[in-house]
């Protein structure tokens, strides 16, 4: 079979915030760059984003980067990589201003500049009073941003392959990636994409979970692609439970409503943070509420018929509040609970959100995995940046305001570091067809017409398993049980079947390719989840209640070969300023 | 609840039809959720969805004669049997899928991107509240296509009149402060088919699943236009 080639200097899989912001970056080099997404780009999941990013510009309160760098490596349980945060804290001022001159509609002070509001770990002086640090356009935050990249990338004529699935890296014996293989979902035609560089930004893995806040479409197919190319994946056990989902639905209500000063009760009235985290109470970071709330409902203090949920409380704040800072959230809550904050309280309850683990990068964005004596060694050509991967900004729990910092951050961070890699790789690679081949047979798998199960069914029962085996509290019982229920769906998967062969914008098909994709990452989740015997961030064991720096002071690298479990350093030196040293983390 | 879908694809079938289904809908079911407990029984049914919360624009089809976004669009609201077709006057890719490219490119011939001949400042540009309070109303636009696949003359003219989502668009960076292109671009509307081939007839303002008013938006361009021109 002879397949179609298209030649691009950089290809850009994904075009959420950190794609996009890659891609300009590249654009305006003069690279020619190629973004390939499943969605056409502003359905992007960046765009459900809320409450804002996080930058000290100082607008509202005294701020500064270095409160910031603080706060984020506290937030991630001393899990964070401190060379990374620190380059993240220095550059976010002026990557917010350059969004600002991109046209981001950011809501204002009456002096005409950004407004910032408070969100959860925040603080001024290295643990001192409340700082506000997000930076906000209402509660649209990521509409507004990712409406913003995608205009520039029109301006910058940067080539957009929309609706195209990426199905596996192609790469040579050498181990340098020299593209990808992708699907034309409208057509059901392969193509291959040769470049001298790849950038994956597929974003997260939310639908792991039954209950999330994420879209249909992150399912992790960026880090199924690395794992299958013997990638490893880093950090997976660490899964944000995000305190503040609409109860038994999983939409997301922003941090921000608390930011405004909205708060959470439970079924006696009790304003119940006040006793979790005296001091930052219901801004205190996630892990820390999500924890609260679920421990509320397990005591028999929940609310409503069955006493399980709690009740996010912001009438109070008054209608014009809410209808200019918040009408986003106002409008979810009325669809999906026909509940108007003006008037009633949120039902709300934590719900899956965000993947802190992914693809290990440096902070260059290049994607660094072990060989022999060095811990990170660079796949020549290869990049990752955003939720799919793990520079690591977010450790063990990213704080509420970073994820958009992050992609912003480090998609410019990737693009530069392509630019100096494309200057001194100026030719192709010879093409690899042996690896081509493979990719193929992925694809050609689901052509197989005889009997067997359903993709869906496979699919629910996965997002069952990993609720009910790795939620917000994990016992070594329940994870060791869950590791079985989860490779007893792999083993499911090789009589899947599809029943539609047809090639015309056959989305079950995707969905087949999607799964894949699921199960590998659950997969890797919950064996990282039962190897690490400690409580870190979102990662809480009952039979392991506290942190232990000594032993696990370290990030989890997971092979699915094997399913092997590797670890490596933290990198706890910053760039220039001092090293900040683990201590019991309290709000 | 019965559901009559819109079913097509080009491989198989001549020509389109419509089938039925019956679908148990349980309380607070979105049409999206309905669409999904087909899919279950007919895993051959295509329809694009993505963020299930009213904010990616995905999901743009129309539900008992009206554009809008099924996973919004609460089943309670319609009288069964539920009719769903895809988004009118676009082509077909198959069933509710169709074809958006001309819909995207009167988007980008409007040029949506902020144009500054002002040098950046070292940090953010200066905007009052009442500034950036005339972008309300404009920038939430998801691109969903329910109005401009709503409108006749789009329906009639989609390849010369720009169409209610991009015209609210050209109306966003008009009314931006920061934007310095405002003459350019309303010579860029100016003849009688980019912008003047809207009737006012509403039906934009009225599919808006955001609550949005191209309507008024163009209305305002057109008087804009008229300064411009004497």
């Amino acid at each position: 079979m002879i397949l179609p080639v298209r030649k691009f200097d950089s290809l850009v899989i994904g075009a959420g915030g950190g794609g996009l912001r890659a891609a300009l970056q590249l654009a305006h080099a003069d690279a020619n760059v190629a973004v390939v997404s499943k969605v056409f780009p502003t359905r992007s999941h960046t765009v459900a984003a809320q409450g804002g990013v996080n930058a000290a510009l100082a607008n509202v309160l005294p701020d500064n980067w270095h409160w910031h760098m603080y706060d984020t490596i506290k937030g991630s349980d001393y899990l964070a990589d401190q060379d990374a945060v620190e380059y993240m804290c220095r550059a976010a001022s002026h990557l917010v201003y350059e969004l600002e001159h991109a046209g981001v509609p950011f809501s204002r002070l009456d002096n005409g500049k950004i407004y910032q509001r408070a969100f959860g770990g925040q603080s001024q002086d290295f643990g001192g009073a409340q700082a506000a640090r997000t930076c906000a356009a209402a509660d649209r935050t990521g509409h507004a941003i990712l409406h913003s990249l995608y205009q520039q990338n029109i301006a910058a004529k940067t080539h957009f392959f929309d609706e195209y699935y990426a199905i596996d890296l192609i790469n040579d014996d050498e181990g340098n990636i020299l593209g990808a293989l992708v699907l034309e979902i409208e057509t059901g035609e392969p193509l291959v994409i040769e470049a001298k560089t790849t950038l994956l930004a597929t974003g997260g893995v939310g639908r792991i979970f039954r209950t999330n806040t994420n879209a249909q479409i992150n399912t992790g197919d960026g880090m199924g692609m690395a794992l299958r190319a013997g990638i490893p994946l880093q950090d997976m056990e660490f899964f944000q439970f995000h305190p503040t989902g609409i109860a038994g639905k999983g939409m997301l209500i922003t941090e921000g409503v608390r930011g405004e000063g909205g708060y959470l009760v439970n079924n006696d009235g009790e304003r119940f943070m006040e006793r979790y985290a005296p001091n930052a109470r219901d801004l205190a970071s996630r892990d820390v509420v999500s924890r609260a709330i679920y421990m509320e409902v397990k005591e028999g203090r929940g609310c409503g018929p069955n006493k399980d949920y709690v009740l996010l409380k912001l009438d109070h704040l008054g209608a014009d509040v809410i209808k200019q800072r918040l009408p986003g959230i106002r409008d979810t809550s009325i669809t999906f609970m026909n509940v108007d904050p003006i008037e009633e309280s949120i039902p709300i309850y934590p719900t899956a959100h965000y993947t802190m683990g992914g693809i290990p990068t440096n902070r260059f964005g290049q994607v660094v995995v072990p060989v022999k004596h060095s811990a990170e060694e660079a796949i020549p050509g290869l990049y990752a940046v955003g939720e799919c991967a793990c520079v690591s900004v977010h450790g063990a729990n990213r704080l509420g305001g970073n994820s958009l910092l992050d992609i912003i951050v480090f998609g410019r961070s990737a693009g530069n570091h392509i630019v100096e890699f494309l200057k001194s790789n100026r030719h192709h690679r010879p093409m690899n067809w042996d690896s081509v081949e493979q990719a193929m047979q992925r694809l050609r798998r689901w052509d197989d017409t005889s009997d067997g199960e359903s993709v869906t069914q496979i699919r629910i029962d996965l997002q069952k398993e990993m609720e009910s085996h790795c939620g917000v509290f994990r016992t070594e019982e329940i994870l060791k049980d869950g590791i079985e229920k989860i490779r007893a769906i792999k083993a499911r998967m090789v009589n899947a079947r599809l029943t539609d062969h047809s090639n015309v914008f056959n989305t079950a098909r995707i969905e087949a390719l999607e799964l894949e994709n699921l199960v590998e990452i659950a997969l890797a989740t919950i064996h990282s989840a039962y190897a690490r015997q400690e409580s870190r961030g979102a990662h809480s064991r009952v039979d392991f209640p506290v942190r232990d720096d000594k032993n696990w002071m370290k990030h989890s690298l997971f092979f699915m070969q094997d399913e092997q479990l590797d670890y490596k350093p933290v990198r706890t030196k910053p760039l220039t300023v001092d090293t900040f040293p683990p201590k019991e983390r309290v709000y | 609840m019965k559901f009559s879908i819109y079913r097509y694809n080009p491989e198989t079938d001549e020509k389109p039809y419509r089938q039925e289904y019956d679908v148990e809908v349980s309380a607070g079911m979105m049409v999206l959720g309905a669409l999904m407990k087909i899919k279950e029984q007919d895993p051959s049914l295509s329809f694009r969805h993505s963020c299930g919360e009213g904010v990616c624009g995905s999901d743009g089809m129309n539900m008992n004669g009206t554009n809008g976004l099924s996973c919004v669009t609460a089943v309670s609201s319609l009288k069964g049997p539920v009719t769903i077709n895809p988004l009118p006057g676009m082509p077909v890719v198959r069933d509710l899928v169709v074809d958006l490219s001309q819909f995207y490119e009167q988007y980008r011939a409007v040029k949506p991107y902020l144009m500054g001949h002002e040098p950046e400042p070292e940090i953010e540009r200066l905007q009052s509240p009442a500034e950036r309070e005339k972008l309300d109303g404009l920038y939430e636009c998801v691109l969903c296509a329910c109005c401009s696949t709503a409108c006749p003359s789009f329906w009639w003219n989609p390849e010369k009149f720009r169409g209610p989502a991009a015209l609210l668009q050209a109306a966003r960076f008009i009314n931006d402060s920061r934007d310095s292109a405002t003459a350019e671009r309303l010579s860029e509307l100016e003849g009688p088919y980019k912008l003047f081939r809207c009737h006012s007839i509403m039906n934009c303002t009225n599919v808006c699943p955001k609550g949005l008013n191209p309507s008024k938006a163009i209305g305002d361009i057109k008087k804009k236009m008229l300064k411009h021109v004497i």
